[in-house]
């Protein structure tokens, strides 16, 4: 290095390092956007069907067959699972959007190589992958609401006195789907994803409040206690505060309080997971 | 498992430089440390002034690297591969389109660009990956094994390429287990074996080392120690060693030697004799006791 060079004020550098920084993260998003576009289609696809079917068999066909669920109160099995079935769309982007891409990409190797040599620090390839997941989660929670609104047989009730709130939920269960689906496609190898779908993501979706309010799970207090550990519980319960506050949720500050947490803890496990895979 | 052993290289700028040896010789492992994908546990290194394991992503901005196997985005196209590569180093969308063009043109891959990559052929892909690997205008390039797996135009191809650099002022620093590589396209070359450098020096310098102006490569069916004391004893016979076919003679010069080692294997039923001139591959002979494609 030159002396001119050492001798800079450090603030300049610094202000250079981090615009280089948030160009390189601008760019990754780029990328990724213009991937999701081009795959758009695909993406409608992925993200609508389940969600469609479900609220089709459950709130129209069951209903007029006779069959059904009931909620324990007045309210309609359409009004309990909009907001669990928003919450499944979103935790499905991190895992269809992050994970299986991801654990294919790392153990073919070389495809992610371009953007692990982007001049940012390699956690920070990781987390545009967290920030773009985030983005298409919100993308699906958007898509999946009007279905599971205007399919159901019976009155949908959702209001929505907070939009702050809301948006708060959505982004953030998108950025824990993002990090959990980060955590899981560092973790897995290629050979392990089917794996992974059966002993994560089939769990984490039965046991994740989408079909219930977790408060309904008092009766089997044991298991009430346990799915405190799933962070897919918070994104179905967030939601409930936020769009079907007549049904029983969790407080506002808990579910945001936990969202956070499990956003911590799953974005440390994941970078440093990807970095441990991708740096040797 | 130590890969690679105390280095100790210093590449100058403007240089073509090439680490020649054999597979699994720690050639990948050196560009992995030198382009911030692997983490030695001792030793640093410089480019440019800036220290690689200190700033990795200062020294990304330096380099650019084309790695052994084919690591071009799938997803995207062949021009977007080189135009998101400039975005991720910050150039303005209309820069890094007019970037992404002459590129292109340049690699003589235009026709190509809205190709996806499994589209592209292997040489076509290889253009691609230097194309991108440049793209940001990097001070030094890395070539780890840039023509493996080429057909032999490609091959050619690259090679012009990557003399281009030197037009550019792109230091280049790449890898090879080719011995016609590296002394076709390098200024310098260290031989590389074991983890560990042999020697270093233009290709010239380390043909010299060898000591003899020419290699004869001797089959037989048969080759007793008294052979190779007759050998020895012939004027102008630098050295004698054996090999698993026979014997390999270095000499001084080739003037009349060749009827004179027929006169002296005459009895040992010699099969054939080649004669040439040493190259990197017998300095490498020379250096290990084996063959670079061993």
């Amino acid at each position: 290095m030159t002396e001119a060079a050492l001798s800079l004020p450090t603030t300049e550098p610094q202000m250079h390092r981090a615009s280089a920084y948030a160009h390189a993260f601008g760019g990754l998003m780029l990328r990724d956007i213009c991937v999701l576009r081009r795959e758009a289609a695909a993406f409608v696809v992925r993200t609508v069907m389940n969600p469609l079917f479900f609220v089709f068999v459950f709130t129209y066909v069951f209903p007029r067959i006779g069959q059904g669920f009931t909620t324990g109160s007045s309210v309609s099995f359409g009004t309990v699972i909009l907001p669990g079935l928003m919450a499944i769309a979103i935790m499905f982007q991190g895992i269809m959007a992050v994970a299986l891409p991801l654990a294919i990409e790392l153990g073919v190797g070389g495809e992610l190589f371009d953007r692990i040599m982007a001049p940012l620090p390699t956690g920070g390839v990781a987390a545009e992958k967290i920030v773009f997941s985030a983005v298409q989660s919100v993308i699906a929670a958007g898509v999946v609401f009007p279905l599971a609104y205007f399919i159901p047989s019976m009155p949908v009730h959702v209001h929505v006195s907070s939009w702050a709130f809301l948006l708060t939920v959505i982004v953030l269960a998108g950025l824990v789907s993002g990090a959990m689906g980060l955590a899981l496609g560092t973790i897995a190898k290629p050979q392990q994803i089917n794996l992974i779908f059966a002993v994560v993501v089939i769990p984490v979706t039965f046991l994740g409040c989408v079909y219930y309010p977790w408060a309904l799970l008092h009766s089997v207090r044991w298991l009430q206690v346990l799915v405190l550990l799933n962070p897919l519980v918070y994104m179905s319960e967030g939601l409930r505060a936020a769009l079907t506050p007549a049904l029983p949720h969790m407080p506002s500050p808990v579910v945001l309080a936990a969202l956070v947490l499990s956003l911590l803890i799953l974005s440390w496990i994941g970078i440093r997971g990807f970095v441990k895979r991708v740096i040797s | 498992m130590t890969a690679v052993d105390a280095i100790d290289l210093k590449v100058s700028h403007g240089e073509i430089f090439g680490l020649l040896g054999p597979n699994g010789a720690g050639k990948t492992t050196t560009i992995g440390c030198c382009t911030t994908r692997t983490v030695p546990t001792s030793g640093r290194i410089w480019i440019n002034g800036v220290e690689v394991q200190e700033d990795p992503p200062q020294a990304r901005l330096l380099i650019g690297v084309v790695p052994q196997q084919n690591t071009l985005d799938r997803a995207c196209t062949a021009w977007e591969n080189i135009y998101f590569h400039c975005r991720y180093f910050g150039m303005a969308a209309e820069t890094a389109r007019r970037r992404s063009d002459d590129l292109l043109r340049e690699f003589k891959l235009f026709e190509r660009g809205s190709a996806l990559v499994r589209e592209l052929s292997g040489g076509m892909a290889q253009r691609l990956q230097i194309a991108r690997a440049v793209a940001h205008q990097p001070k030094v390039l890395f070539l780890d094994e840039p023509t493996a797996g080429l057909d032999p135009q490609s091959r050619l191809a690259v090679w012009e390429l990557v003399r281009n650099m030197r037009v550019s002022g792109i230091t280049v620093l790449l890898t090879t287990h080719y011995m016609e590589e590296a002394d076709q396209l390098c200024d310098r070359v260290a031989i590389i074996d074991h983890g560990r450098i042999l020697v270093n020096g233009t290709p010239a310098e380390l043909k010299q080392s060898v000591g003899a102006q020419t290699v004869m490569e001797m089959h037989l069916s048969d080759a007793p120690a008294s052979l190779a004391e007759g050998l020895r004893s012939l004027p102008g016979v630098e050295a004698v060693e054996q090999t698993p076919p026979g014997f390999r003679v270095y000499a001084r010069s080739r003037d009349g030697l060749l009827p004179r080692v027929v006169e002296v294997a005459q009895g040992y039923d010699l099969r054939d004799v080649a004669v040439t001139e040493p190259t990197l591959e017998t300095v490498f002979i020379r250096l290990t006791g084996r063959e670079l494609r061993d």
